[in-house]
């Protein structure tokens, strides 16, 4: 399941609703991106994300969906905020849920790399400077690059 | 053809649609980018860097041979920063 919006969302009460009824389930993992009041040495005081509404959430639904090729997963969600949002507010949550732990913990560090390298999003930072687009980071590539090597089978 | 930017790209052309209608011969990515670069100055200067400008062609990345053809929703916009 993925969705994107503007509001907030509530942990708990996803990973609640995701297992709820389920006896199946052995394991969940989750990731949590919030936003940072520093980046590099720049103090950040608020940031705009931008998306491409429909080729966003198709991107985000294909990777589920490669996550869900690659490991039997019981359940999985990626929520992604758009719009403008504070430091210490959520930005992205991801979970996901499998009969062993494995699967989860691997299947969410890869929705996560994936994310952040093929769902059009943007963040415009507000600086001292003025506002200013992030830039991508090879960090962010090879993140991704890890998981490459499974894709080509 | 609808042409989509977003991000920088989208602040350096100064809208974030149009709609354009190239002529028969630019039938690739990389022939829209060069054409669309002579509408305006403003055109040229956001997709002067053509490395740090993504293309998709309905929806799907695509590289500058990819082709296009009425129609088609083509956006440029810069590497994504989600997450």
């Amino acid at each position: 399941m993925i969705r994107v919006q503007h509001e907030d969302f509530d942990i708990g009460a996803e990973i609640a609703a995701l297992t709820q009824g389920r006896t199946d389930i052995g394991g969940v993992a989750s990731f949590i991106g919030l936003v940072r009041d520093v980046v590099g040495s720049e103090s950040v005081g608020a940031m705009t994300l931008e998306h491409y509404p429909g080729m966003t959430e198709k991107k985000l639904q294909e990777i589920e969906a490669e996550a869900n090729r690659r490991w039997p997963l019981s359940a999985s969600l990626i929520i992604h905020r758009f719009g403008r949002l504070e430091p210490g507010d959520r930005i992205v949550l991801v979970i996901t849920a499998s009969p062993h732990r494995q699967a989860a913990l691997e299947s969410c560090a890869f929705l996560i790399d994936w994310l952040k390298t093929k769902a059009p999003f943007w963040k415009l930072e507000e600086t001292a400077a003025g506002p200013q687009w992030v830039e991508a980071r090879d960090s962010d590539d090879d993140a991704a690059a890890r998981w490459i090597k499974d894709v080509a089978e | 053809m609808r042409v989509l930017y977003f991000a920088w790209v989208k602040s350096k052309v100064g809208i974030g649609e149009e709609r354009v209608e190239p002529p028969a011969g630019v039938a690739t990515v990389g022939a829209l980018l060069d054409w669309l670069s002579q509408r305006s100055t403003k055109h040229a200067a956001a997709l002067a860097n053509r490395s740090v400008v993504r293309v998709a062609v309905n929806q799907e990345y695509v590289g500058t041979d990819h082709p296009v053809k009425p129609g088609d929703e083509v956006a440029l916009f810069p590497p994504v920063t989600g997450g």
